[in-house]
Order: structure tokens, then sequence, then C-alpha cells
């Protein structure tokens, strides 16, 4: 393996990372609140978050692009705020990775969080706790097994982005190119061998991690 | 120090339910709030705690304001000096028994280890510490959420049926400890129950709710005894008789309890003389003569006063009759035709044949 397919591996982990850690800010709150509301814009919220499901990644990157260019409102906050622009760097490309999986973070975690039901926190209330700390010490640990799920599956979808990247990011090594882009590049330039090495890698990733999921699950039924 | 008291007046609407309560307790006791399904007796136990925010509400514990919208005040569930036990038992699956117990405790400043020993032997929970609330029975998960909601040294202590969800098996296993609570921790509790059984052996004091209005709200004894309430129309209906042991019969292995009006035997009981026993007597259980039976097998017969006859379906009449001058009160559940063929009348000295005693 060259040394510039090490680099995207790298890349491409500690994007992965970042962004898994992001997810997880963003989305827990997101996941709380359409977990306990009953307002009329949990529906809208809820199909919002749910949109990257469904939508090409290729328009996800154009909007993207248009909201963080020099042009669009984020672009120009960023501007101001002296952060420069986003599009075709590392953090732009996290800001459209974490928008790109957040489903799959909050989703789990909503469920979780729905599983656990209105009760334990009411207890918790009973017995002189906070509403913050009862969502620490009952709430979170409750949905631990939800916020494992909604960590390898962010983590695993960020890996496995390419339209996204490729809209948002470009193919600016150690900076946005990553694997799936490798790929791409390799298989351009009819180097079948070095497709083969990477690709082989995400197909062992991949299947590795659906198979701790699904381990999970099972044994969680059993239970 | 002044008698405890909690005054709690609530109003809720909800679509198809509402409450109207206006209460004023003893807070030296165990109050009942007894009523069939939907009568509003669980929402008022959660306005009380503040898991409901009744608008307009009030509600003050001894003096001290947990709730007074018209005074802008409002005391968030988790500031109230108040212990709950909910009919599920909600321990926190992802902690152990000691944690649980823990809880609450590392909240509350005043709590402290001495106490949390204490309570675990009051309830025999030791063997359980380190075990996770999945490998607990339903009675010993119950007596952890009892034991947790103890430590956070409530000044009132909320149970909401916290035997419906258990067999009958499992409910004997408790009560015992719930009459312990009663019994030497002396916290006031405000008990919710459907079952009159569980009522006439735990409480001091009966509210009795219907349709989110409070019927009742009286000591146990001479309501249980009231023929005009709900309490008198089920299967279990009955009287309950506070009593003290008096003679032991060696012989036969019977026990004489004595109370204001007159005595019964019962079954033997292993307790000194003098000890306060509760006895309940199902009208079911009570049928009477008008001349002293002769050549019966049942012990128990007390001359007494019929007071009051009224209908319990369409084929039976309930009486109730009063036990000698004392004013004990028990109730007899017998045939309309039986009633007719005896001419009975209030008024009428009868004799009151007691087949069946609970002891509790």
């Amino acid at each position: 393996m060259s040394s510039s397919d090490l680099s995207t591996l790298w890349l491409t982990l500690k994007l992965a990372s970042v962004v898994t850690v992001l997810l997880l800010l963003v989305g827990t709150p997101i996941a709380w609140w359409l977990a306990r509301t009953s307002s009329r814009w949990k529906g809208p919220v809820g199909a919002i978050v749910a949109l990257p499901l469904v939508l090409p990644p290729t328009v996800l990157g154009f909007y993207l692009l248009l909201l963080l260019g020099p042009h669009g409102p984020i672009g120009q906050l960023t501007s101001w705020l002296g952060l420069g622009l986003l599009p075709f760097t590392f953090w732009g490309l996290c800001v459209g990775s974490v928008v790109y999986s957040l489903p799959f973070v909050v989703q789990p975690i909503q469920n979780a969080f729905e599983a656990t039901g209105q009760r334990p926190l009411e207890v918790a209330a009973t017995l002189r706790a906070s509403p913050w700390d009862s969502f620490f010490t009952v709430a979170v640990p409750l949905a631990a097994p939800g916020f494992v799920t909604a960590s390898i599956l962010g983590f695993a979808h960020t890996v496995g982005e390419f339209g996204v990247v490729l809209m948002l990011g470009g193919n600016i090594p150690g900076e946005t190119r990553v694997v799936s882009v490798q790929i791409y590049d390799h298989v351009e330039a009819m180097e079948y061998g070095r497709a083969h090495g990477l690709s082989l890698l995400m197909v062992v990733f991949s299947f590795s991690i659906l198979l701790v999921l699904y381990a999970r699950r099972s044994r969680a039924l059993d239970a | 120090m002044p008698e405890p008291v909690i005054q709690a007046r609530f109003r809720v609407d909800y679509a198809g339910f509402s409450l109207a309560v206006d209460l004023e307790l003893s807070g030296r006791s165990v109050t009942a709030l007894f009523g069939p399904s939907g009568c509003g007796k669980t929402t008022l136990l959660r306005c009380v705690a503040g898991l409901i925010r009744a608008p307009g509400g009030r509600m003050r514990l001894n003096g001290e304001v947990w709730q007074d919208d018209h005074a802008g005040i409002w005391v968030p569930t988790h500031r109230r000096s108040l212990g709950m036990v909910f009919q599920e038992a909600s321990l926190f699956s992802h902690l152990s028994v000691q944690k649980n117990l823990e809880f609450g405790m590392k909240r509350t400043p005043s709590a402290s280890g001495q106490e949390l020993d204490a309570v675990v032997k009051l309830l025999d929970i030791r063997p359980l510490l380190a075990r996770k609330p999945a490998h607990l029975s339903g009675g010993e998960r119950q007596r952890v959420a009892i034991g947790r909601a103890l430590l956070v040294r409530p000044s009132l202590l909320l149970m909401d049926e916290p035997l419906a969800s258990l067999d009958a098996t499992r409910k004997l296993e408790i009560l015992p400890y719930i009459e312990r609570l009663r019994d030497e921790v002396k916290v006031p509790i405000l008990y919710v129950s459907h079952s009159l059984d569980e009522v006439a052996q735990l409480a001091d004091h009966l509210v009795l709710l219907n349709a989110g209005k409070v019927v009742v709200s009286g000591p146990l004894g001479p309501s249980l005894a009231r023929l005009d309430l709900p309490t008198a129309y089920g299967d279990d209906a009955g009287a309950l008789i506070q009593a003290v042991v008096g003679e032991q019969d060696e012989r036969y292995q019977l026990t004489r309890i004595d109370f204001a009006g007159g005595s019964l035997w019962v079954g033997r009981v292993e307790r000194p003389s003098g000890a306060p026993v509760r006895a309940r007597v199902h009208a079911r259980d009570v049928s009477v003569a008008l001349t002293p039976p002769v050549g019966t097998s049942i012990l128990n017969v007390l001359p007494a006063e019929l007071t009051q006859i009224s209908d319990a379906g369409p084929d039976r009449v309930h009486l109730q009759l009063q036990i000698g001058s004392g004013g004990s009160l028990l109730l007899a559940r017998i045939t309309r035709r039986s009633r007719d063929v005896l001419g009975l009348v209030p008024g009428m000295r009868v004799y009151a044949q007691v087949k069946g005693i609970a002891l509790m």
C-alpha cells in the first residue's frame, strides 16, 4: 500500500472520529427533544433529520456548497467570524458529514430514549435528582445501547460516504481526499490492483461493523 | 410538635376525566386513597408529588407550601421532601440494588449510612445488595423500591398501588413490611389502593374517591361500616374491628380478642396479651338469629342491635349491627327473603353469628 493510500486511510479515520463526536453532541439533544415533545414541529423536524436517508448525496452536497460558500449565509457568517470558507477544507467535510449521517445517530438514540419512557425520570425526580442530573445519571445510561449503535453507525456511515465528499471537499491530498475518493481515482487511472487493496479493506471493515451490530442486537433480544 | 397536616386542593380537567378535591388530612398516619379504577386516586397522588401540575392547585405539608398558584409558588418534585413508590418497582435497571438505594440518599444531605443499614434491615434486603434489578423477584424489587424511597428521609411517603402488580403470595410477602413502616418508621403515608382488604389492613384514615370527587374522608373503622358508601357494595365489604389480644386458650389453640362492646375467639395469635390486632369481618361471613342459637358449631355469637338495613343487590340486603353499647360495628349480608321471614327492622335485638375473621 502506497504512502498516499495510507494517508487517505488516516484522513478517513480522523474524519470519521471527529464527525462521530460532533454527531453525538448535535444528535443527542435533537433525539431527546424528538423523543419527549408533543409539539406540532416534531413531524417536520423528524422529516428534515431523515432527509439524508433518501436524498442523493449530490443534492445534499450541492446545497451545502451553496450554504457554506462565499454567497451563502453560513459562508458569510464563517467569513465574518474569521474562520474563512469551509468548502474544500477538512472542517467543511466534517460539517457535510454530520448532516449526511445525522439520521443514523438521531434515530437509535431517539428510539432508546422513547423505550426508556417517562417513568425512570419521574422516579429520579422523587429521589431528589434535578432534570439535568437525571438526564446524565438515568436517561443517558439507560439509553447506552442506543448510543453505542448510534456511534458505530455514524462512524461507519462517514467512512463510507462519497457523494457529499466529492461535492463539498473535492480531492485535496491530506485535507479532503478520503478512501472512497482515492478508490475512485485508482479506478479512473485503471490501477485496479491498488483499487482492490483499499476496496477489500472497506469490505472487511463494513462487514465487521455490521457483524458487531447484529451480534449486539441478537444478544439484546436474548436478554 | 404541632400535628402534621396535609392540605391538598386540586382541579384537573382532561377530556372525559376530571378531578376536584379539597382535602385536609392528618399527617400522622396511613391515609388510604381508595376507589375504583379511573376515580382519580393516582392523579391526586401525582398532583401531590408535583409530577402533574394542576393549574390553580394548592398543596401544603406541615405549613410548607409546595404549590400555590395564586401566590406563584411551585416547588418542583425534586425539591419536595417526599418519597414515592410506584406500582411497578421502577428500579434503575443499570444500577445494582445498592446503587439504587444510594441514588436518592446521595442527593439528600441529611441522610446517613446508618440509615441505609437500618432500612436494609427493616426490609430484609441485605442479600440482594450486589444484584441487578433484573435478577430480583417482583416482591424483592418492590421492597428495594420502598427502601429507596425511605432513604431520602421523606416527610411524606406516597405509595401508588405498590402491591397491585404482585400476585397474592407476593402481596402477603410485602404487606408486613409496609406495616412495619407504619409502626416503626412513623412516616405519614398516602396509600393508593383499589383493594379494600389492603386498606383495612394498613390504613387509619380513608379517603374514598369516586369520579374525581371525594365521597368521604374519615377514620377507617366507622367509614367501612357505613352502608351508604360504595365500600359496602363489593364482595369484600365488611367491618374492621380494632381489638387487643385477651385470653389464650392453650387446649384448643384459640385466642380471645377484646374490643369495645365484646370479644371474639380466633385462631391462635402469638402475641402478648394487650397487643393491638385488627380483625376484618366480611359481611358475607356474618349471619343473624333472633334467639341465641343452640347446638351450633359457630364459635362467635354476639348480641347486637340492628341499626340499619340497606339493599345490596336484587336478592340480598346488608345489615349494620352494633355490638354491645361500645360502638363497634359489624356488617352482615343476608338474603332479602331471610329479612322478610325474620321480620327484621332497625332497632331489633339480634344475635350476630360470625363465621370467619381475618386477623391482620
